[in-house]
């Protein structure tokens, strides 16, 4: 399986990544390397395999609904790139 | 003092023939005096003397856990307050996090010192250590060599004498191939062990926190402060902790020990096996009975995690997006632009390929090839671990198949790069414990012997690596230059 | 061409718990931005979900009161897409394991019942809000709706028309109120709707292609929304177009559709498990203890007021809507020891009329149920009449006197005494003896006329049934 460029570029749309166009060719032939590592799984009858999501076979623990967070806004502003009025602000959003 | 065990430097405190300033100013000054193997990112020097401080006033009052006191240095992936937590990444080289991971928070209560933050791979994804932002760490052993990744730093600070002890993280191998390729000890506990929150997430369903050490019993006193339930971990599991320390003298008669045919394959390096070899006939003397088990499916081990990690990656690090934290790009003209170019700068080349990896295994056509192909492998491979683990107690084998390699020896090739994981990868996909004890050498640069145990077994497992260095001396050899 | 129309509804309910659904922070409405938006809300680096049991108890009692199969086992997907009100890039939501499975609900339109069936309810995190007042050409993010608790309840395509979606909407509305899962405001959001509407020429079995249209927050305009949607994709392929699979924003203002570009681009949202949690496990000790707790659902109220308090449909159907409201109605009931019909009559008609027109619910009415029970008693045993009630119900919206005192005070204490009335029906029969020649030669409306006549001069307090009685008497000579 090989990935071409238009490939890669649509799948950093996807993932909202910025990559330089001189980079593309290069990122199309690493990705290209690891698909064909993979195709290795196919090799493999899975069919009656239950996917495994994680290592334990746990429940979810359920949380009592407390309020436990106090307002720590300051806090968090003082690290944000940008804020105003206590917002995080953003260009502007067109819908 | 810095060439003591964690126990000695306890008892060294307690008696005052120390105080711990002045047990941190040495490691401080060890840190300065080594910059150039670029083990840390951040040096905490006033929080680390503030603290020493406090442990001395502690100590006076006789309120002394085992790690009061005892500097130790923290994998940058673990947020600690007001302290930048970079993840070896530019998108958080200006990240000063605004709350401590839980592990930090249980280091902070049993008095231990912080020395600074270290250096690994880009948001843990790296086998070398040179996908820092911050550059390559370099091994002491050979600083021509990679130390290992994604905790490097965290193996170069123990190795080199620069930390008592240090924090690492493993998600295909981040804590046991460092510690193999640097000669020290590491252990990565049962998934759900050692709390993620806080600690930020490469793969979450894969990673954990673990001690990186001289020893299994300094190993067994660190890992009964990381341990324990979190409430603000789902994926913690509730179970009590057991006495680490208290087993690691039990003797190893009737152990069996399993060696996967798989690992020790005509693949396997030939003085590797040797070296290995030696080592197992060390657990025969012990009184360890030898067995060969198979596991079918560890082959697939590599493709599978490589879906299974950028795939929960890449939607982990969608959070990096400049907008409420990190880096954020000049002037972006509207909100694709803000977030393309804020990612695009923030994150290097392996990082992005992971995403692009990830995001092309979770899309529309091919989420049932990949990603749940990937599921079922790991299913798979969990079940052969568990069938093994049902006729042998612990498994043993390599950790890396070769011993470190030349810096930028790999980077061009990441297909290489990843299949230098073969023998870690497997473990991190059935959440068991494992750790990596110093073997032996080869060509003048250490090898790590493996040990492998059921879920929750990590007080065996330093059990059985603290009697293997009751009889070997291998973890006590230091590089020349750092006695 | 006769056409016909495909509706379905999602609706996304806010569950009404203390905490966020992954973190321990306010849900409270109203509060400064981003003052309740702790670090799990805000995506911070490293940190994680912990799942909010009452959410998952509020799911399931909803998923109970429509009949629906209770997922013993659901797990948390990701949903991943960029947006600045989804802090994390991905929204922790329900893909293939939803914890409310298939059910129903009974909606009635016009005198008749359809029951429309419930696809899925599943749990999932609201995202924040964007602010678009002008921050120097950019928007203002508040994340404190970020982790709210959301109930996404769709519905199968089973509507055919903007009144049976509304009608179903209003059902859905009222009954998780009545659960108490979700306060139902509307304008704070509580409750919001995507209508998926598609066109097909009658009797064609495929469905056409259908258009989402997103947010409609009040009944009022999901009917006009989804009607002005329908025509619009009628003209379209009547004029020889094609209908394209969108999402589309209501403007209330234009009463018109239009097509919401922005996130139509590139949506593969590349769900797959969340790996920060784990599968939610229902057991049966859940489910008993949760079946324990629930209220009597209004439909089994509604057939129990109507054999048990002989209610007619519409009145036990009112009474039922909430639960509020049917408990009012069994207090009066109770208290007052009246005729459940009469109770009935009371709160349908005069209360909820005064409630309406002061813009109050039942649970702020100024007159409890006690002073209202004391009303209907005087009515029962013949203290005071129907007429002379409306009166008192009047002073006891207005005070907080009982209905025992108003009457007191006032005087409107109903005469039974006959020599007293017949000594005023002497005198009026006397005083007007043209209208009793008409009355004897077989003009019997001039029958009300006396009654009238009697009542003005008593000031309505005399006792009808005996007025009438002496009245026959008397003009029958």
């Amino acid at each position: 399986m090989s990935l071409t460029t238009n490939d890669v570029n649509k799948i950093a749309h996807l993932a909202r990544l910025g990559i330089d166009a001189q980079d593309t060719e290069s990122y199309a032939k690493d990705l290209s390397g690891i698909l064909d590592l993979m195709t290795q799984m196919s090799e493999l009858n899975t069919d009656a395999v239950e996917p495994m999501a994680h290592p334990m076979d746990q429940a979810q623990r359920l949380r009592a609904d407390n309020i436990t967070e106090i307002n720590n806004r300051d806090k968090f502003m003082s690290i944000a790139p940008q804020t105003e009025d206590g917002l995080f602000l953003v260009p502007k959003v067109i819908e | 003092m810095h060439n003591k065990s964690l126990k000695e430097l306890s008892i060294g405190l307690q008696n005052k023939e120390f105080s711990s300033v002045e047990l941190t100013q040495v490691f401080l000054n060890r840190i300065k005096q080594h910059q150039d193997l670029n083990a840390f990112i951040t040096i905490t020097e006033e929080i680390a003397l503030q603290s020493a401080k406090e442990a001395d006033i502690r100590i006076a009052n006789k309120k002394t856990d085992s790690l009061t006191g005892i500097p130790v240095a923290q994998k940058d992936i673990f947020c600690t307050l007001d302290v930048k937590t970079s993840c070896g990444s530019m998108m958080l080289d200006n990240f000063n996090a605004p709350y401590n991971a839980t592990v930090i928070e249980k280091f902070n209560q049993a008095g231990a010192v912080m020395l600074g933050k270290l250096n690994m791979d880009e948001f843990a994804m790296g086998s070398s250590n040179e996908t820092s932002y911050y550059g390559a760490v370099k091994n002491p052993w050979n600083t021509h060599k990679v130390p290992g990744g994604s905790s490097g730093g965290s193996a170069v600070a123990v190795a080199a004498k620069l930390a008592a002890f240090a924090t690492g993280t493993d998600t295909g191998g981040s804590i046991r191939q460092p510690a193999a390729l640097c000669g020290i000890t590491g252990l990565k506990p049962t998934y759900g062990r050692v709390s993620r929150f806080g600690m930020i997430a490469y793969a979450s369903s894969l990673d954990q926190g673990g001690p990186m050490t001289h020893s299994a019993e300094d190993a067994a006193i660190v890992l009964q402060t990381m341990a324990g339930f979190d409430p603000k971990d789902s994926t913690s599991v509730d179970l009590p902790v057991p006495d680490y320390s208290a087993t690691l003298n039990q003797p190893l008669t009737g152990l069996k020990i399993g060696l996967p045919k798989e690992f020790f394959s005509d693949d396997l390096n030939a003085e590797m096996a040797t070296k290995l070899s030696a080592a197992i006939d060390e657990y025969r003397k012990l009184g360890a009975e030898i067995k060969e088990v198979s596991m079918p499916n560890l082959k697939l081990a590599i493709p599978a995690y490589y879906v299974i990690a950028p795939a929960e990656c890449s939607a982990n690090l969608s959070r990096f997006d400049g907008v409420r934290f990190g880096h954020r790009c000049e002037n972006p003209v509207d909100l694709t632009d803000l977030y393309t170019r804020s990612r695009g700068e923030g994150f290097g080349k392996e990082v992005k390929r992971r995403i692009l990896m990830g995001t092309y295994a979770l899309s529309t056509g091919y989420y049932d090839a990949y990603y749940v192909k990937a599921q079922k492998i790991r299913r798979l491979i969990s079940d052969d671990f568990k069938n093994a683990l049902t006729e042998v107690d612990v498994i043993m084998g390599p950790v890396t198949p070769t011993p470190a390699f030349d810096i930028g020896e790999k980077m061009s090739d990441p297909v290489e790069m990843y299949l230098s994981d073969i023998y870690t990868i497997a473990i991190n996909l059935a959440g068991l414990p494992a750790l990596s004890i110093p073997a032996g050498f080869i060509n003048e640069m250490p090898i790590g012997l493996q040990i492998i145990g059921n879920y929750f077994t990590e007080a065996h497992l330093l059990n059985i690596a603290h009697q293997y260095q009751q009889v070997t001396n291998w973890h006590q050899q230091t590089p020349k230059g750092f006695a | 061409m006769e056409w016909e129309t495909v509706i379905g509804l999602e609706i996304h309910t806010q569950l009404a718990t203390q905490s966020k659904i992954f973190s321990g922070a306010s849900t409270a409405y109203g509060a400064e931005p981003n003052t309740q938006a702790c670090a799990v809300d805000l995506g911070l680096p490293g940190v994680l979900p912990v799942l909010n049991e009452d959410a998952v108890r509020k799911a399931v009692i909803f998923g109970m009161a429509i009949e629906a199969h209770i997922a013993p086992y659901s797990i948390f997907a990701r949903k991943n897409y960029f947006y600045p009100d989804l802090p994390k890039g991905y929204q922790i939501s329900q893909m293939d394991h939803p914890i409310v499975g298939k059910g129903h609900l009974d909606i009635e339109v016009d005198g008749v019942t359809k029951r429309i069936g419930i696809t899925r309810a599943h749990l999932e995190e609201d995202a924040g809000k964007s602010l678009h007042e002008n921050f120097h050409g950019l928007t203002g993010i508040d994340l404190n709706r970020a982790g709210t608790p959301l109930l996404e309840i769709v519905s199968e395509p089973e509507m055919s028309s903007a009144k049976e979606a509304v009608t179903y909407m209003r059902k859905l509305h009222e009954l998780v109120r009545y659960l108490g899962i979700c306060d139902g405001n509307m304008q704070e959001g509580s409750f919001r709707c995507d209508a998926n509407v598609s066109v097909r020429p009658k009797g064609q079995v495929e469905f056409g292609t259908r258009a989402e249209i997103k947010n409609i927050n009040s009944f009022k305009f999901v009917e006009k929304a989804i009607n002005h949607e329908i025509e619009r994709q009628i003209e379209l392929i009547e004029n020889g177009g094609k209908v394209v699979q969108e999402t589309r924003l209501y403007d209330s203002v234009k009463d018109e559709t239009r097509s919401m570009r922005s996130k139509e681009e590139a949506n593969d949202y590349r769900y797959f498990p969340d790996p920060d949690l784990l599968p939610v496990i229902i057991d049966e000790d859940f489910k008993a203890q949760i079946k324990a707790n629930l209220p009597e659902l209004p439909h089994a109220k509604k057939l129990r007021f109507k054999t048990d308090y002989q209610l007619d449909d519409e009145s036990a159907s009112i009474l039922t809507s909430s639960r509020t409201l049917s408990d009012y109605f069994e207090a009066v009931v109770n208290a007052s020891g009246s005729e459940a019909k009469l109770c009935a009559n009371w709160i349908t008609g005069d209360l909820s009329a005064a409630l309406n027109k002061a813009d109050l619910e039942i649970t702020d009415s100024p007159i409890s149920y006690e002073r209202l029970a004391g009303l209907l008693t005087r009515i029962t045993d013949n203290t005071i009449s129907g007429k002379i009630a409306k009166q008192v119900f009047e002073e006891l919206w207005q005070s907080s006197a009982s209905a025992d005192e108003i009457i007191a005070e006032k005087g409107l204490k109903q005469i039974t005494d006959t020599g007293a009335i017949e000594t005023i029906i002497n005198k009026i029969i006397a005083d007007n003896q043209d209208q009793v020649e008409q009355y004897r030669s077989g003009k019997d409306k001039v029958f009300a006329f006396f009654v009238g006549q009697v009542m003005k001069e008593m000031k309505g307090k005399a006792n009808p049934a005996e007025v009438n009685k002496i009245l026959k008497e008397k003009l029958q000579g």
